[in-house]
């Protein structure tokens, strides 16, 4: 494999990783703080992208400067992640909190069957794909292989800074320790005055934007169709229980991980690619059920 | 729910729906849908016993029917040796990924059963020239009893057939849930360290009981196999497993009845749904959410209830 | 090669283990003979229930060894050790909390079942007769289809000392068997516990908090203070001993 081709398929890499790694962090947020794992995050991912695109065709139609595509993508995954993650923590899961686990998870199954079909019904089974914004970004060449700026530079800037930045609201503001408070205990944070129903509602608002987020901006380099959802949600899901559900970090890592497994699998075997991350997932979860990057070890009989 | 009551109500609701499957042919697919999917679904239920869920069960009705359809297109072999073999294969699965497995619970367990079950969609789809890709692979439709059957006979021997399979792997599971090993396994929901303290192996319970989860599944993919004469990888993808879950909870997961009552009405809401709607998801998903809130239990549970609830007339002394 | 195992039914040697700073165990050698009723006492976080757990292999130990029935057991599980003769009952009760009390019982007495396979049904693989004297030596009877979970606290261990009775133990460790049973009544459980023991030949160890208890049903004493044993003997002598004094019952 030559040193163009092993460039090429870093950068892919990476710029997968930074998509799947937004993805991951709301999963990984929102399951850290309320302890219930969100089946209905892929469907964000999913909503991002149709209504990112669908801004995207609407600058064009509406003849506006077509400048206003990238943060279109920003506006799209805020306003409809923000939305949908209040109104599932509003009506869903602020009611489901103390109920069985496995309740749990199917009252969030429900929830993603219930988008998947809105979805559907909304922007019907055909495919959308409104690439605007990576052509107008261009290319660029990096020791002789051109890439799309969009993909090189934009993709794992966003995902630096939300990283950075989270972790940043995490440690050093009032309401993010009172956030990470929550994450460790629910209980003792309430009787400590923490107001858990805002933390709560704002960390699903915030993962919602996020998995919007990835959606919104995976949007100009993939056509949206049915069953996107259902794909995001699977191997975001990968890569956070490969890092540890809760890490964040960790997801980064993960994230990385399996992006380059994937990109790396393209050009050596092909059919491996849609293969790697559960392999990956596999190989953790037997040897480190607990993840990559937990500080908890599981009890194993 | 007294047997001899209990085994009155299957026998009648046996023969109605025969009786309506005759009388409606085109019922004949969903039915057996229902019913493939119902036998899968007794196999999560003997996990919940434990308090275990897996999200990647439909991997084992999956192999089985990918096993029926390979042996099918390679042999030719008589549908019911198909059946006994998919379920085979299925089973043997399971005990081999079963040594694994058993070691886990909780999220854990769901989660790894969740991974494995994409390992395998993801082969299945991706080596298409053994496996037909996301294609799937067709085969033809092959003797029943050794009887070569056109398509409208061999439907009703094989809905015959399930009906049986599915009373049969109903009642095994109620009496599995009576036995020394099925009464173990409801004790590792609440405690597992005091099985432990009385000498016995949780995992090897366990074990047996995750061996006939999947030979269970297995069973209800080599008849949804036989049925649609098309195996898919989508049969394994985690929605499906998700699905068979819903069905658990949908229906009621304390008796296996609860998985034939909750895959019947997933289907024909389904059905009925997806003809006047085109989104049935939508609104099954609206049912079960509505579910967790009113009646965790099920509809099952809900008829205990009710059953529970009436004066007992002419029963002597509490139990 | 390991030395000849000691004579006893339940012997340790150089017992040790730390938890970060805190000293649990610290070089342990114990011997308990077959026929013992033992008492153990000791203030909260003394070690009492850490050696408990180190000898049925719930914890393994730093160093040192275990040996029961001649056998060495350092290092193996619970599940092994309750094979080979152990019985045990818990400070907080281990029930099958979603299982009524005779199902309970049936579970337990199903480990060391003589009829038949694991596919039988529960109730033909075990002797009812047994689990009925039972239920009614710990007079759990009236409460045979209550759920385990429902129970109050004293009625919560009984059923677990029961639980462990069934297997037929050589040895039951009970950890406060009576605490949470009414003081009127605790009395006469004891005697009807240790005398049921006594005719089945079982070997006790018991932890109680209650003197009048440890006085009266037990023929030796043990008293734990910081991961050692301070006193072991006699039951008067060691409660005159003032080390034990100042430990464990003044103060």
């Amino acid at each position: 494999m030559d040193a163009s081709l092993i460039l090429l398929a870093l950068m892919d890499g990476v710029s997968y990783a930074a998509l799947l790694f937004l993805v991951a962090l709301g999963l990984t947020l929102i399951f850290g703080v309320m302890r219930i794992l969100n089946i209905a995050h892929g469907s964000l991912y999913a909503w991002g992208g149709y209504f990112a695109a669908t801004l995207g065709l609407a600058i064009t139609s509406l003849a506006l400067p077509p400048a206003l595509g990238l943060p279109a993508l920003f506006v799209a995954a805020i306003i409809i992640g923000g939305l949908l993650g209040t109104v599932l923590e509003f009506f869903l899961l602020r009611r489901i909190l103390d109920k069985d686990p496995i309740l749990q998870l199917l009252v969030t199954f429900a929830a993603f069957m219930v988008l998947e079909d809105l979805q559907r019904l909304i922007w019907g089974v055909q495919p959308i794909f409104v690439s605007d914004v990576v052509g107008q970004l261009g290319t660029l060449e990096v020791a002789g292989v051109t890439y799309t700026r969009y993909q090189l530079l934009v993709l794992p800037s966003v995902a630096v800074i939300a990283f950075l930045g989270l972790r940043w609201f995490l440690r050093k503001t009032a309401l993010g320790r009172q956030v990470t408070a929550v994450t460790h205990h629910r209980e003792i944070a309430t009787a400590m005055g923490v107001n858990t129903n805002r933390v709560m509602w704002l960390t699903m608002a915030l993962g919602g934007a996020l998995g919007a987020l990835g959606g919104a901006l995976a949007s100009p380099t993939t056509s949206f169709t049915p069953g996107i959802g259902a794909e995001m949600m699977v191997l975001s899901f990968a890569v956070v229980a490969t890092a540890g559900l809760g890490q964040i970090g960790g997801a980064a890592l993960a994230a990385l991980m399996i992006g380059l497994a994937r990109s790396f699998s393209i050009y050596l075997m092909p059919e491996l690619e849609v293969l790697m991350p559960y392999l990956i997932m596999v190989a953790v979860l037997l040897v480190r059920p607990e993840g990559l990057f937990s500080t908890v070890a599981t009890r194993r009989i | 729910m007294p047997s001899m009551r209990l085994a009155v109500v299957v026998a009648v609701l046996v023969a109605a729906v025969l009786g309506v499957t005759l009388w409606v042919p085109w019922l004949k697919t969903p039915v057996l849908i229902a019913l493939a999917d119902g036998l899968a679904v007794t196999g999560v239920i003997v996990l919940i016993r434990a308090g275990q869920v897996s999200f990647g069960h439909a991997m084992y009705a999956c192999l089985a029917g990918y096993g029926v359809a390979f042996i099918g297109r390679a042999l030719h072999l008589d549908a019911l040796l198909l059946i006994a073999l998919g379920t085979a294969a299925a089973a043997l699965a399971g005990a081999v990924i079963g040594m694994f497995m058993v070691r886990y619970r909780g999220i854990f367990f769901g989660m790894l059963n969740l991974a494995f079950s994409m390992v395998l969609f993801s082969v299945l789809g991706k080596f298409g020239a053994v496996t037909g890709g996301t294609d799937g692979l067709r085969f033809d439709r092959p003797s029943f009893a050794g009887v070569h059957l056109e398509r409208e006979g061999f439907e009703i021997a094989l809905l015959a057939l399930a009906l049986g399979l599915a009373v049969i792997a109903g009642w095994a599971v109620q009496y599995y849930f009576r036995t020394v090993d099925g009464q173990a396994l409801a004790a590792i929901k609440t405690n597992e360290t005091r099985l432990e303290y009385l000498g016995i192996s949780a995992k090897r319970v366990f074990w047996r009981a995750y061996t006939l989860s999947a030979g269970l599944c297995g069973l209800g993919g080599s008849i949804f196999a036989l049925t649609q004469g098309l195996v898919t990888p989508e049969m394994g993808y985690w929605v499906r497993s998700g699905e068979v879950v819903f069905i658990a909870v949908l229906g009621g997961s304390a008796h296996a009845i609860g998985a034939f009552i909750g895959a019947f009405v997933f289907s024909f809401v389904k059905l009925y749904a997806a003809a006047l709607l085109t989104a049935w998801q939508l609104v099954l998903g609206l049912v079960l959410i509505v579910m967790v809130f009113v009646a965790p239990t099920g509809i099952f549970g809900l008829i205990e209830k009710r059953l529970r609830a009436k004066p007992a007339a002419g029963h002597g002394g509490t139990p | 090669m390991t030395a000849k195992a000691p004579a006893g039914l339940l012997s340790t040697r150089g017992l040790s283990l730390k938890f970060g700073g805190v000293v649990a165990a610290e070089s342990i050698d114990f011997d308990l003979m077959p026929g013992e009723r033992l008492a153990v006492v000791g203030q909260n976080g003394a070690g009492k229930t850490t050696f408990i757990n180190i000898c049925t292999g719930f914890l393994k130990p730093d160093s040192g060894q275990v040996f029961f029935d001649g056998t060495e057991v350092t290092g193996r599980n619970p599940r092994q050790i309750t094979r080979l003769g152990v019985g045990r009952s818990f400070q907080l009760p281990q029930l099958f909390t979603e299982h009524t009390v005779r199902d309970c019982l049936m579970i337990a007495a199903s480990a060391v079942r003589s009829h038949g396979g694991f596919w039988l049904p529960l109730e033909n693989a075990v002797d009812r007769d047994e689990i009925e004297s039972t239920l009614e030596l710990l007079q759990l009877r009236s409460r045979s289809h209550d759920l385990a979970g429902a129970l109050p606290e004293g009625q919560r261990k009984l059923l677990d000392v029961a639980m462990a009775l069934v297997l037929h133990p050589k040895l039951m460790i009970m950890d406060e068997p009576t605490s949470g049973v009414s003081s009127d009544e605790k009395h006469g459980l004891m005697t009807v516990l240790m005398k049921a023991l006594d005719e089945r030949g079982i070997t006790s160890i018991f932890v109680e908090h209650d003197i009048d208890i440890v006085r009266r049903y037990a023929t030796r004493l043990a008293a734990w203070v910081a991961g050692r044993i301070a006193a072991d003997g006699a039951p008067e002598e060691v409660l005159r001993d003032p080390a034990v004094i100042k430990n464990v019952i003044g103060g």
